[in-house]
């Protein structure tokens, strides 16, 4: 069987398309890149949608933190106290208890039967919880930005006559982003490396659809061979953590692009990360 | 001069291994009534304990128990942490290809289907089953859509959750399971019995030939003088299936 | 443990809970916090050790040793910690036996027969007669090291950023004053970068305390393997029976590593504050200014 034809029938394995079976004897170099590659779209997947919806979220959250109303602050401080102090893994494994825990013929509101069986599959079980998760981490990066924007841009907004969103959309928010840009960076690399824990923990594989570090430990457990399985996936994903970087890059010139030479290079410091 | 020392030290070498040498059996201690902790001291014990520790004493060897997940069961035994696999492996083609296999210390124990109702569609639904047992590899193979998890005990969570249809495992061990939910889980029809493999074996290494000729000696051994049916007796019941 | 667990069965209620949550495998569950808080305490310093010898090697003036450095920091950056995990200990296990096995054995026969890893039986590691604590430690020990490689990266991160942030005034004062360069990293680089690399290794010991349910991938017994097991639904093949229990013993463990965090981050906040005392940073001005008014 040729290459071509491997990357033909297992290309798009992991979610669902083409050959059926896994391979089970016979592992071929091209069969274990084609198949690690191909569960590479679980990872990608699960940390776009996670980086987009988790972003606003944490911008609300954020907000509540240095709003003035008690309770939302309090809410939003317990919320990112408990994401932010408790494993990744141990969310994963008490969010598919508590989702399976959920009536199965769906839940009565308003008359109206909320179906609830999707929660517990990993596709949105596990984006829920990495949605969550993210938006915690974030949230803590905007705040600290949100409380360094320099006082004299928020005066000058005021000299505007700018109030509530417009000086929050047109000031506040560019500022705060530029500023917590380097940190977020940092997450955003952190978050796509937790999208390998959803299938190690408790979501359960469907068909044999799961992620690259699903497939690349089926080949090692099959070949009894680590030293060809995981150095492809974490090839893999060092390409596409330094795409990221590069996408965060060009947002980063984008956001500076006022500050002549701010842009130029981006400085991670390290002491930001989570 | 030069052979007679080689000679010498191959010789050391052999006897001290015949008497120091403590075979590690690995099992995985979450498939009862096969390999279970025990809850009240933290040990292993069940059917496999019992039978690998007569063995043991047979064939005259030092013999302790080394727990291990399922998924990793093989490579730890060929990368030699552990000599022995007794944690309910069935014998089939794809496992002999990469360890060796005693005789069997079971017949053919069947596997079956268990679900919430008797009239579930198993070659259609959604079945769940142990990561890289013959009972997957099997549901693969059929129409059915193959939910996997690492361990035996969330197979059947998550069909009284609703998360699978059904759930595939050995016969004996869904058996106390079954008996024991006071009719929430039930056999399906015409699913009760599916033989499959060539029943339960002590894997080894391949290159183990020594070792593995002593154990299957002993299984002979207690194979013709009844010790082994006494045994399957009495984990597996009255009416469980024996060597004739 | 009481008199009265002899026969579980016959328990009701409350005595029936006491002796389930005293029972022997609960006991192994208890034992598994102190494991976790030992991993903690000795993996820190070795993490330490590591990320003190990747910022010294980024920072040299030798290239080849800066390049090791460098990759070595990239490296752990660009791959997921799991990846390590997963990978580390089998490689480093089968790689020790190998070199044993190259030094110990007498006999040709090449290390990978067909699909087995076979050493002789002096080459083991640990020897297969030693007792069961020594097999223990040794899983233990590779994964330490495991974890160690992957934060040490990290903290070589922080530390070599936290070194450039050393007012570069205050190196020149003591190459003034005529000291070496090994003096200036001695007495000045080193003495003064902690109060930068704080920040860095507070956010590093967090991250560290939320990796540790990763050694339960690693086929160790730990907190995460033990309330899998012990919550999990039991038959009465089991002394005890009961339901599928695992969203509370998973809830015990949330509850363990919020207060671990808890804890950590009022620790943590003491000290900067000990270390900012006198510093040219903007919390040492403060302190200053608090002082003096």
């Amino acid at each position: 069987m040729s290459c071509l034809q491997t990357i033909a029938d297992y290309g798009l394995r992991s979610i669902g398309l083409g050959e059926r079976l896994l391979p089970r004897t016979d592992f071929t170099l091209c069969q274990q890149v084609t198949l690690i590659g191909s569960g590479l779209i679980w990872n990608l997947y699960f940390a776009v949608f996670a980086l987009l919806i988790g972003f606003f979220l944490a911008t609300g959250l954020a907000l509540a933190r240095a709003g003035r109303n008690p309770v939302l602050r309090g809410a939003a401080n317990g919320f990112i106290f408990l994401f932010r102090g408790s494993p990744l893994f141990i969310q994963f494994f008490l969010a598919y208890s508590a989702l399976v825990l959920l009536p199965r013929s769906g839940i009565e509101v308003f008359g109206l039967t909320l179906p609830t069986t999707w929660l517990t599959r990993a596709w949105a079980g596990a984006l829920l919880v990495l949605i969550l998760n993210t938006a915690a981490y974030s949230a803590e990066i905007f705040h600290g930005a949100l409380m360094a924007v320099p006082r004299g841009d928020i005066d000058a907004a005021d000299a505007y006559g700018m109030s509530g969103w417009t000086r929050f959309r047109r000031v506040m928010w560019p500022t705060m982003l530029r500023l917590a840009w380097p940190a977020y960076t940092n997450e955003a690399i952190f978050l796509f490396h937790a999208t390998t824990l959803v299938f190690f923990s408790a979501f359960p594989a469907f068909q044999q659809r799961g992620d690259s570090l699903y497939y690349a430990s089926y080949f090692a457990g099959q070949t009894f061979n680590p030293f060809v399985a995981y150095p492809i996936a974490a090839g893999y994903f060092i390409v596409l953590t330094l795409a990221l970087i590069g996408l965060m890059g060009i947002v980063n010139r984008r956001l500076n692009r006022h500050l002549p030479g701010a842009a130029d290079r981006i400085r991670y410091r390290p002491q930001l990360f989570r | 001069m030069k052979k007679l020392l080689i000679a010498a030290t191959v010789l050391a070498a052999a006897t001290g291994m015949a008497s120091s040498q403590t075979v590690r059996m690995g099992t995985e201690g979450a498939y009862p009534p096969y390999n279970f902790i025990d809850d009240a001291t933290g040990d292993v014990a069940g059917f496999e304990i019992d039978l690998g520790n007569e063995l043991c004493a047979r064939a005259e060897l030092e013999c302790t128990w080394v727990r291990n997940d399922w998924d990793t069961i093989i490579p730890n035994l060929v990368s030699s942490n552990y000599d022995t696999i007794m944690a309910g492996m069935n014998i089939n083609e794809e496992r002999k290809a990469v360890i060796a296999f005693t005789q069997p210390y079971t017949p053919g124990m069947p596997s079956a289907y268990a679900a919430l109702s008797a009239d579930v569609d198993v070659e259609g639904g959604v079945v769940a089953a142990q990561t890289n047992t013959i009972q997957s590899g099997h549901v693969a193979s059929t129409g059915a859509t193959l939910l996997e998890f690492p361990t035996p005990d969330e197979t059947v969570a998550a069909v009284r959750n609703g998360e699978a249809d059904a759930v595939f495992a050995d016969k004996d061990f869904l058996a106390p399971i079954v008996e024991e939910s006071n009719g929430e889980l039930v056999w399906v029809e015409g699913y009760d019995t599916v033989p499959l493999g060539e029943g339960i074996g002590m894997g080894l290494r391949q290159s183990d030939t020594e070792l593995r000729e002593k154990f299957d000696a002993a299984i002979t051994e207690m194979k013709q003088d009844g010790s082994l049916n006494q045994l399957l007796v009495k984990w597996f019941g009255e009416d469980a299936m024996v060597f004739e | 443990m009481f008199s009265y667990c002899a026969d579980p069965s016959l328990l009701q209620g409350f005595q029936w809970m006491s002796c389930y949550l005293t029972s022997g495998t609960h006991l192994l569950f208890y034992a598994s916090f102190g494991m976790v808080l030992l991993l903690l305490a000795v993996t820190a310093p070795i993490a330490l050790a590591f990320g003190y010898g990747g910022a010294m090697a980024c920072r040299s003036p030798i290239g080849p040793l800066r390049w090791v450095g460098k990759t070595y920091t990239g490296m752990v950056r660009g791959v997921p910690d799991i990846v390590f995990f997963l990978f580390v200990p089998i490689a480093l296990d089968q790689g020790l036996e190998w070199l044993r096995h190259q030094a110990l054995c007498d006999s040709d026969a090449p290390v990978r027969q067909g699909n087995d890893f076979v050493v002789c039986a002096a080459a083991k590691l640990p020897l297969s007669d030693s007792p069961a604590w020594v097999h223990d430690t040794y899983a233990l020990i590779l994964a330490v090291i495991a974890f160690a490689t992957v934060f040490g990266a990290f903290a070589a991160n922080v530390l070599y950023g936290a070194m450039q942030a050393v007012p570069r005034e205050q190196l020149e004062t003591a190459e003034a004053y005529g000291m070496s360069a090994r003096q200036v990293t001695r007495r000045v680089l080193v003495p003064q970068m902690w109060i930068y690399a704080l920040p860095g290794l507070s956010n590093l010991w967090l991250i560290l305390i939320k990796a540790t349910p990763l050694l339960f991938l690693l086929g160790i017994e730990d907190i995460v393997y033990w309330a899998r097991e012990l919550g999990g639904a039991k038959t009465s093949a089991f002394s005890y029976p009961h339901p599928d229990w695992r969203l509370y013993y998973f809830l015990v463990i949330l509850v363990f590593y919020l207060l671990m965090t808890w804890i950590s981050e009022r620790v943590l906040g003491r000290l900067t504050a000990r270390l900012s005392a006198g510093q040219a940073t903007l919390a040492g001005e403060a302190q200053r200014k608090a002082a003096t008014a």
